[in-house]
C-alpha cells in the first residue's frame, strides 16, 4: 500500500480551486457558472494528478531504475479527465451562447411550473415574466 | 466466448460511427439503429443466460489481466439490467422512428439523433459492465454527454433552461465522482473494483466512511435521491416524449446500479444501513407528495420516478441478499414501467395537444386504446397484484419485515408511498380519461418539428408502447424464475467472493 505524501502548497491550491469553483457555481449569471465549472474541473484534475505521489522520473522502461518511476496511472486518468472537461466546457459555452441569443441575457431561469405552484400556496411576489422569441410569455401560450 | 461481454459496448459505438457516415440516408440510419439495438438485445440475453449458468463473463480488454488492465464484467445483476435496458431502448427507438416519420415525413434526415441515441446506449452498456471505477466514470460521461445533446437538440427557451440545469448539475456530480475516484486511488493505489474490495477493508473506518459517503452523494445526485433530486422534475419534462422515456427508464437506474455496485463491493454492512433507510423514506415521501401537487402530466410522472427510486434505495438499505434481490427486481420493473408511462404521456399529449391535466378529459371514450395502455403500467407502478410491481414490492416488504425494527417501519412507509402513487395516478385517470370530452388544444407552435393536438397517430407508436407493456407483463408472468435469479444475484452481491474470483481469477481469495 502506498501512502502518498501531498505537498501542502498543492493541497491548499486544490482546496482554493474547489472553493472558488463552488462559489462561482452558486452565482446567477451563466458565464460565472461556466467559469465555476472550469475552475472546479482544474481543481479535480490537479487532485487526480497529485494522488500519484511526489514527482519522480518518467516511467519509460530502461531510462531509469523501476523504483524511481512516477506512477503513470493518475497521469493517464488526468489526461482523460482533462479531455472530457474540455469537451463539456465547450458544449456548455455553446449552450450559454444559445441561451443568450434566445433570451437576451445570460441569467439562470426559474422554472415556471415551480413558480406557479409556489403562487398557489399564497400571495407571492409578482411573477417576473420572460418573453419568448415570439413576444408572448410562457403563461399566455 | 468472453468477447461477448465487449459486444454491448462495441456494437452501438460502431453503429453510431456508421450512422454518421450514412447520415445522408435516413432510411439507412433507421435500419442501422434498429439492427444495432436488436443485436444488443440478443447479446444481452445470451450474457444473462451464461452469467446465470456458469458465473460472471469477464473480458480483460487488450489482453492486460486485471487489476492492471481494464476488465468488463457481466454478472447476473449487470446482465439482467443490461437486457431490460436494451429492450427498453429498442422499443423507445421504434416509437421515436415512427413519430419522426409522422412529423417530419420520410425524407427528413437528421445527422445527430440516431448516432447520439446509439452513443447513449453504448454508455449505458459500459456503465453496467465496467469493472473499474475510472471506466465507470468514463461510461457516465459518454452516457451523459449523449443525453445533453438529446435534451437540447430542439432549442426553445424551455429546453435551454431545462438543459442548463441538467448539464450543470450533472457536470458537478461528475466532477465530484472524479474527486472520489482520485481519493480512492490515493488511499488504495488501485481503481479496479474487485481489487478495491480487498484493499478498502484495510483502511481506517473514518476514511472508509468518507469515501462511502462521497459515492452516496455522487450517485445520489445522478439517481435523483432526495434531497439531491431537484434537477430531475425540472429538466426531464421539457424533452420530447421518446427522449424523456429513455432518460426516465435508463439514466437514474444506471446510477442506482453504480450505487449498489460500489456500496456492496467496497463498503459492505452486516446490518441494515440506517442512513440509507432515512434517505429512502425521504425519497419515497417527497417524490409521491410532490407528484400530488402537479398539474403537468410529465412533471407528475417525474416526481413518481423520484419516489420509486426510494423503493430501490430501501432494498439497498436493508443490505441483505433478499433486500438486494428485491431492489434488483424492482429496478428491472421500474426501467420498463417508467419508460412506458412517459411514452403513453407522449401519446396523450399528441392526442390532446397539452400536458396540463385540467385541460384534458374524456379520453377513455375518445381513445380507448390509450386508456388500456395507460391503465396497465399505472397499476404496475402502483404495485397492485398481480402485476410486476406487486411481485417486486412484495420481495422488498418481506426483506424489510425480516430485518429488524427500523426496516419494518420503513416497509410501512413503502406501503404508504404506494397508496400515494395510486392516488396520484388516479388523479391522472379521473382528469384525463374520465369526464366530459374536452376540445383538443391547438398546437401552440404549428411550424415546429413536434406535432401535437392531432388524432393522426401512426400505429407503430402504439405498437412500441404496447411492446413495453408486454415486457412488464412478462416480468409478472415469469416472476418465479426471475426472482429466483435475482435471489442468486443478491447472494453474489453480499458474498462478494464470486465477483473477485471471476475478475482476479485466484482461487485462494
Amino acid at each position: 500500500m502506498i501512502t502518498p505524501t501531498i505537498n501542502l502548497l498543492m493541497a491548499l491550491t486544490v482546496g482554493g480551486l474547489y472553493a472558488v469553483g463552488f462559489y462561482l457555481l452558486l452565482q446567477r449569471s451563466l458565464m460565472r457558472v461556466l467559469i465555476g465549472v472550469v475552475v472546479l474541473g482544474h481543481g479535480t484534475n490537479l487532485l487526480l494528478q497529485l494522488v500519484g505521489g511526489p514527482p519522480a522520473r518518467a516511467p519509460i522502461v530502461g531510462s531509469a531504475p523501476a523504483d524511481t518511476f512516477a506512477d503513470p496511472l493518475p497521469q493517464a486518468l488526468a489526461l482523460t479527465a482533462v479531455v472530457i472537461t474540455f469537451a463539456l466546457t465547450t458544449f456548455l459555452l455553446a449552450l450559454s451562447y444559445r441561451s443568450f441569443v434566445l433570451l437576451g441575457h445570460d441569467e439562470v431561469q426559474d422554472d415556471l411550473e415551480d413558480r406557479r405552484i409556489a403562487r398557489r400556496g399564497g400571495p407571492a411576489a409578482p411573477l417576473h415574466q420572460d418573453a419568448g422569441p415570439d413576444g408572448r410569455t410562457e403563461d399566455e401560450r | 466466448m468472453t468477447a461477448l461481454a465487449a459486444l454491448p459496448v462495441l456494437l452501438p459505438i460502431l453503429g453510431a460511427a456508421l450512422a454518421v457516415v450514412v447520415s445522408t440516408s435516413v432510411l439507412a440510419q433507421r435500419i442501422l439503429a434498429l439492427t444495432t439495438l436488436g443485436s444488443m438485445v440478443v447479446v444481452a440475453a445470451v450474457l444473462l443466460v451464461r452469467a446465470d449458468r456458469s458465473g460472471p463473463v469477464v473480458i480483460a480488454l487488450g489482453g492486460w489481466a486485471p487489476p492492471v488492465g481494464i476488465a468488463l464484467v457481466a454478472d447476473r445483476l449487470a446482465a439482467l439490467l443490461l437486457l431490460v435496458s436494451t429492450l427498453v431502448a429498442l422499443a423507445v427507438l421504434g416509437y421515436a422512428i415512427s413519430q419522426r416519420i409522422a412529423d417530419y415525413g420520410r425524407r427528413m434526415a437528421s445527422s445527430t439523433f440516431y448516432p447520439t441515441y446509439l452513443v447513449l446506449s453504448a454508455g449505458v452498456s459500459l456503465a453496467y459492465l465496467s469493472g473499474d471505477l475510472f471506466t465507470l466514470f468514463v461510461s457516465f460521461e459518454i452516457m451523459l454527454t449523449a443525453s445533453y445533446v438529446l435534451l437540447t437538440r430542439r432549442t426553445s427557451v424551455q429546453t435551454i433552461r431545462a438543459g442548463m440545469t441538467y448539464v450543470i448539475v450533472s457536470l458537478l456530480s461528475s466532477l465530484l465522482f472524479l474527486t472520489a475516484v482520485a481519493m480512492v486511488y490515493a488511499a488504495t493505489a488501485t481503481v479496479n473494483l474487485a481489487d478495491l474490495s480487498e484493499r478498502v477493508d484495510a483502511l481506517p473506518p473514518g476514511l472508509r466512511t468518507v469515501l462511502a459517503l462521497m459515492f452516496v452523494v455522487v450517485f445520489g445526485i445522478k439517481a435523483a435521491m432526495v434531497p439531491l433530486h431537484f434537477w430531475l422534475p425540472d429538466s426531464y419534462p421539457n424533452a420530447p416524449a421518446p427522449v424523456t422515456a429513455l432518460f426516465a427508464g435508463l439514466l437514474t437506474k444506471v446510477s442506482f446500479y453504480a450505487m449498489v455496485r460500489t456500496q456492496t463491493l467496497l463498503f459492505p454492512h452486516d446490518r441494515p444501513w440506517t442512513l440509507m433507510l432515512w434517505l429512502a423514506v425521504a425519497t419515497m415521501l417527497v417524490g409521491a407528495l410532490g407528484a400530488l401537487a402537479q398539474n403537468d402530466l410529465n412533471r407528475l410522472l417525474s416526481f413518481l420516478l423520484v419516489s420509486h427510486i426510494g423503493f430501490m434505495l430501501f432494498g439497498l438499505a436493508v443490505f441483505d441478499a433478499r433486500g438486494l434481490s428485491g431492489a434488483t427486481l424492482y429496478a428491472a420493473h421500474h426501467i420498463t414501467v417508467l419508460a412506458t408511462l412517459f411514452l403513453v404521456g407522449g401519446l396523450i399529449t399528441r392526442r390532446t395537444g397539452t400536458v396540463a391535466l385540467d385541460r384534458m378529459g374524456g379520453l377513455a371514450a375518445t381513445s380507448p386504446a390509450l386508456a388500456v395502455l395507460f391503465a396497465i403500467p399505472a397499476l404496475t407502478l402502483a404495485g397492485l397484484p398481480p402485476t410486476a410491481g406487486f411481485v417486486a414490492k412484495l420481495q422488498l416488504l418481506q426483506a424489510g419485515a425480516g430485518a429488524g425494527v427500523g426496516p419494518t417501519a420503513v416497509a410501512a412507509v413503502v406501503i404508504a408511498a404506494s397508496f400515494l402513487t395510486l392516488f396520484a395516478l388516479t388523479k391522472v385517470w379521473v382528469r384525463a380519461f374520465w369526464g366530459r370530452a374536452r376540445p383538443t388544444v391547438e398546437d401552440p407552435d404549428p411550424h415546429d418539428e413536434l406535432e401535437v393536438g392531432t388524432a393522426r397517430t401512426p400505429w407503430p407508436m402504439y405498437a412500441a408502447t404496447a411492446g413495453l407493456v408486454a415486457v412488464s407483463l412478462a416480468i409478472a408472468v415469469f416472476a418465479g424464475p426471475l426472482s429466483a435469479m435475482t435471489g442468486r444475484a443478491g447472494e453474489d452481491l453480499i458474498a462478494r467472493v464470486p465477483y473477485r474470483v471471476a475478475v482476479l481469477g485466484d482461487a485462494d481469495r
